[in-house]
């Protein structure tokens, strides 16, 4: 039989199952193969807080979204075209998500009346009737795993463990993805364990044979690769981003790299993978608690280490006093928060923004530091460099907001020439008479890096005030104020690129203005809207303290600014006092990242006010 | 380095010194300053790191390197300069509300890890800046102005503490005991490692007298017994003997010379240290006063640079655009 192939712009897929099934896996793997076909993709990988709930059980189900098109992605699409159910759990966790005519791939193996029951199925929704306005593919994914491993020497269990890549290896035959890179990847995952191997390297030709010779797939899809700009590309998740930036940084300052951080999801993955790099003399320190996380890449930034700690929400709140040490110290600190839901531990696993307040003025005192977020996972690359050069630059502490959405989301990135890197390297404080540790360089503000070991220099800093210029403990009304005025104008007086807007016709009346990780959505939204016709305007703060110059005169231009984010309005606040200017906000805090249609209506209401 | 004869008025700072008339703060800073000079280290190597305290003070008298940090938590900053810096020699100043207290979690994992610090805890038994509350080693019962009907709380014995958290050199000296406290430096310094220094500190504002009996002429002979490691441990009345499984302090004039416990520091048991460290309860009878313990364990800083200088040695120095394109890649033409 010949079967037909027909070609699509673009396709969501999502993975659920327990999280004991490997959907995170074969997601990454699915990932990896479209992306190295050339298509640009953008993915959402979802799952608990706990890390085996009870098998089967709606609180256990793991799930991994992947939205892949012929043309540019801005997010891991608003709703699945496809979903792959390996359970009753993972159908009904995520059938609310799912239009009309979506196909579905379920194991009916697993639409057990035990299984069906544990999660308040009454009937069999395979068999009921519910599910006709979908495309059922019911496929005993099981069964056929294990009966094509029966020659296999394992026990039934962990033959059944295979199954993800019966999934993996049918959805590869669908949508036409190349099986080499995943075939490399389980022969180098499992060159130790031969038989594991083997099983896993079957069940996947299974799957893919069973579409490819059964009547029950009748279709396969070609989606064109993307035009992308000439070059090498990877796919690349946030944290990853953000670590090779901060090795990146390193290498470009010519600065020991010193990691202090206290695991913690969802930012522990950037401390796993610097602790894999120590042949970049990369220093990861696991400490105590956050605090002694970010007084240790504090003392290493004393010592002239690039200092840096990472963490999510309700670890930064411990960090409070010591970054209003490193405000006093006035020496480069990054402090890297990768957002979470809150308050306190909140929705460790799911994404929101509402640390924002937190990184402005979540310490004593008048105790400014700067604050700047990437946009996309691959932008955490840069965010990174950006923030050891303003942190090297004016020796202040600088805050990274990145969150959970971008932190584990991925998409292709054009990997950068060395040569195009910037140049960070910076300028000790040399043997002198006389030194004065507190005096400033006029431009910068910028106290200079008077780091141990270097003769003549020997001076003592505190979190007591300090005389200007001596540094001397003063207590004095006058150099007070004077110091927290300078303080605060050192980090006012940053300089960072004005603020860019995307307002093709120039007469748009409605701004959507965002930061961090709602830029995809927005983008999406807007390029939507501009195919219907509508006039909108897009803007994204990647610095947020200091403002870019011109972001007061950005907001005075249009008649309504709409500001998306996923708290109650923290950038909102910001913007209304700082520039006097209604901000309509847009606001959601349900642990997940805007859809586009959200934004899409949000934005209409606005239009049509 | 051998060209350096340095004094200790090179290790003074132009700093007036701010303590109360009396404390026994300052004869430490003296005697600090006066050892300084023995190690034989340019000043421009020698970092100390303070929490928050009277004592805490210390780091801006002294014409070093310093760094006056928060409550508790100088041995955070303490670890971070250290094991990135490996060639500083880093003292950490603290008192015993700011180790015991605030940065318990702290101290206790610096120890643990070895890193390189030496650690001078001045222990008054009391909060002397926020003016005399009671601390983590006030005795119970303790009057003070937030337990005006007594403490409640028993006490931590700072050397058993630092021994339960797996110390290498832990050692106990007093303020005004110039001699004693610059022996105890100087072991401290040539041990690799974490060296806590537990010194008897006097707070004539707000807890006088507190070490009276390991002072005065009258009852220091009897009450302090010496930790001299290759020697027996006795004062000039009493000496240690094991009894019941442990140690006992019984009268010299009781046993035989030959029973009593000749001090060996370099013990790997750290039960042996422990049960030295219990001799003495919070009201100060007999007092050992010496090096507790002194055994070798690799220091962390050491640890941490050697692996990356391993990495380093068997895969090569990083290679960055190499790592920027580990994985799966593909070329756009
Ligand atoms: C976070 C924080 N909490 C409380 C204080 C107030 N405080 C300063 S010093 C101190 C206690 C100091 O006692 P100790 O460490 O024994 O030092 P001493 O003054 O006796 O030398 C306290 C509670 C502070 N500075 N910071
Ligand atoms: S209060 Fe006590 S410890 Fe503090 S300076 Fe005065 S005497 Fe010394
Ligand atoms: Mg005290």
């Amino acid at each position: 039989m010949s079967k037909t192939v027909v070609s699509l712009h673009q396709v969501t897929i999502r993975f659920a199952g327990d999280s004991g099934d490997g959907m995170q896996l074969t997601g990454d793997r699915f990932t990896m193969d479209t992306a190295s076909l050339g298509n640009d993709l953008s993915t959402l990988p979802n799952f608990p807080a706990e890390i085996r709930a009870p098998q089967g059980t709606l609180a256990g189900v793991s799930s991994f979204q992947l939205h892949f098109a012929d043309h540019h992605v801005q997010t891991p699409g608003d709703a699945p075209d496809v979903l792959v159910a390996m359970n009753p759990a993972a159908l009904k966790a995520n059938i609310k998500d799912l239009p009309r005519g979506a196909t579905i791939i379920v194991d009916s193996d697993e639409f057990t009346s035990r299984n069906l029951t544990k999660v308040g199925y009454e009937t069999n929704p395979l068999e009921d009737g519910s599910l006709d306005s979908y495309k059922v593919h019911a496929l005993g994914l099981t069964s056929m795993t294990v009966s094509a491993l029966s020659d296999l020497t394992l026990s039934r269990k962990e033959a059944e463990r295979s199954k993800n890549m019966f999934a993996l290896g049918l959805l590869t035959w669908m949508y036409h993805r190349p099986t080499e890179s995943t075939e490399n990847f389980l022969n180098a995952k499992f060159a130790k364990k031969p038989e594991v191997l083997a099983a896993n390297l079957l069940a996947f030709k299974t799957g893919w044979n069973y579409g490819e010779t059964t009547e029950d797939f009748s279709v396969s899809y070609e989606i064109a690769p993307t035009k992308m700009a000439p070059g090498k590309y990877r796919n690349i998740s946030g944290n990853t981003a953000m670590a090779y930036g901060l090795i990146a940084a390193s290498k470009q300052s010519e600065l020991k790299l010193f990691l202090g951080s206290y695991p913690i999801t969802p930012a522990s993955d950037i401390l796993h993978e610097l602790s894999k790099h120590k042949k970049f003399g990369v220093i990861t320190f696991q400490a105590e608690d956050e605090i002694a996380a970010v007084g240790s890449a504090l003392g290493a930034a004393y010592g002239g280490a690039l200092g840096v700690t990472t963490t999510s929400g309700p670890g930064l709140a411990l960090k409070a006093e010591m970054i209003g040490l490193a405000v006093m110290l006035e020496l480069p600190l990054i402090i890297i928060n990768v957002q979470r839901g809150g308050p306190s531990t909140g929705l460790p696993t799911k994404t929101e923004q509402a640390d924002l307040l937190q990184a402005m003025f979540g310490r004593n005192g008048e105790s400014p530091a700067v604050v700047i977020a990437p946009a996309t996972p691959k932008d955490c690359f840069n965010i990174a460099m950006e923030a050891a050069r303003i942190a090297t630059v004016y020796r202040v502490p600088v805050f990274i907001l990145s969150d959970g959405y971008i932190a584990n989301g991925s998409e292709p990135w054009k990997i950068p020439e060395i040569a195009e890197l910037p140049d960070l390297r910076v300028e000790f404080a040399k043997t002198q008479e006389n030194f004065l540790p507190y005096d400033r360089d006029p431009k910068t503000l910028a106290r200079p890096w008077a780091v141990p070991g270097t003769k003549g220099i020997e001076h003592r800093i505190g979190g007591v005030e300090k005389a200007d210029k001596t540094g001397a403990i003063s207590y004095d009304p006058t150099n007070h104020d004077f110091m927290v005025r300078t303080r605060a104008a050192k980090v006012a007086g940053v300089s960072v690129p004005d603020l860019e807007v995307d307002d093709p016709t120039g007469d748009a009346k409605v701004l959507l203005l965002g930061w961090g990780s709602t830029f995809g959505p927005i983008a999406a939204a807007v390029e939507a809207l501009r195919e219907n016709g509508e006039k909108v305007a897009q803007a994204h703060l990647r610095y947020i303290n200091p403002f870019p110059k011109n972001l007061g005169d950005v907001l005075a231009k249009y008649d309504r600014v709409i500001v998306p984010e996923m708290n109650l309005g923290q950038l909102a606040m910001l913007l209304r006092s700082q520039f006097l200017k209604d901000i309509t906000g847009f606001n959601q805090v349900r642990g997940l990242p805007f859809s586009t249609t959200e934004i899409i209506e949000a934005t209409m209401a606005v239009l049509n006010d | 380095m051998t060209d350096l004869v340095l004094t200790k008025k090179d290790f003074t700072s132009d700093q007036e010194v701010k303590w109360c008339p009396g404390c026994g703060d300052y004869s430490i800073l003296s005697t600090v300053q006066s050892f300084l000079p023995e190690m034989g280290l340019p000043r421009e190597n020698i970092v100390f790191i303070s929490g928050i305290g009277c004592s805490s003070r210390f780091p801006y008298y002294m014409e070093t390197f310093g760094i006056h940090s928060i409550h508790g938590r100088a041995p955070t900053l303490a670890t971070g300069l250290a094991i990135s810096r490996p060639d500083l020699t880093v003292f950490v100043i603290t008192g015993d509300g700011d180790s015991l207290s605030i940065g318990g979690n702290h101290l206790i994992h610096a120890l643990r890890r070895n890193v390189n610090l030496k650690i001078l805890l001045f222990n008054n038994r009391i909060y002397g800046l926020t003016k005399g509350q009671y601390s983590p080693t006030s005795e119970q019962g303790k009057v003070t102005k937030s337990t005006p009907a007594g403490s409640l709380d028993t006490p931590f014995n700072p050397i058993s503490l630092a021994l339960g958290a797996e110390a290498t050199f832990v050692a106990r000296s007093i303020d005004s005991d110039r001699k004693h406290l610059t022996d105890t430096l100087r072991a401290a310094s040539l041990h690799k490692g974490s060296a806590l220094i537990e010194i008897y500190q006097n707070c004539p504002i707000f807890n006088d007298d507190a070490y009276q009996v390991v002072k005065d002429a009258d009852s220091k002979g009897s009450a302090i017994l010496q930790l001299v490691h290759g020697e027996p441990i006795k004062s000039q009345t009493h000496g240690v003997v094991f009894k019941n499984g442990g140690l006992e302090v019984v009268p010299l004039d009781s046993v035989p010379e030959s029973d009593i416990v000749v001090h060996n520091a370099n013990n790997v048991d750290p039960s042996y240290a422990f049960a030295l460290s219990r001799l003495s309860g919070s009201e100060l009878v007999h007092v050992p006063i010496g090096v507790f313990r002194d055994v070798e364990r690799a220091e962390y800083g050491g640890l941490v640079n050697n692996q990356i200088a391993d990495a380093i040695a068997t895969q090569g120095a990083g290679d960055l655009s190499k790592l920027l394109a580990t994985g799966d890649t593909w070329e756009v033409k």
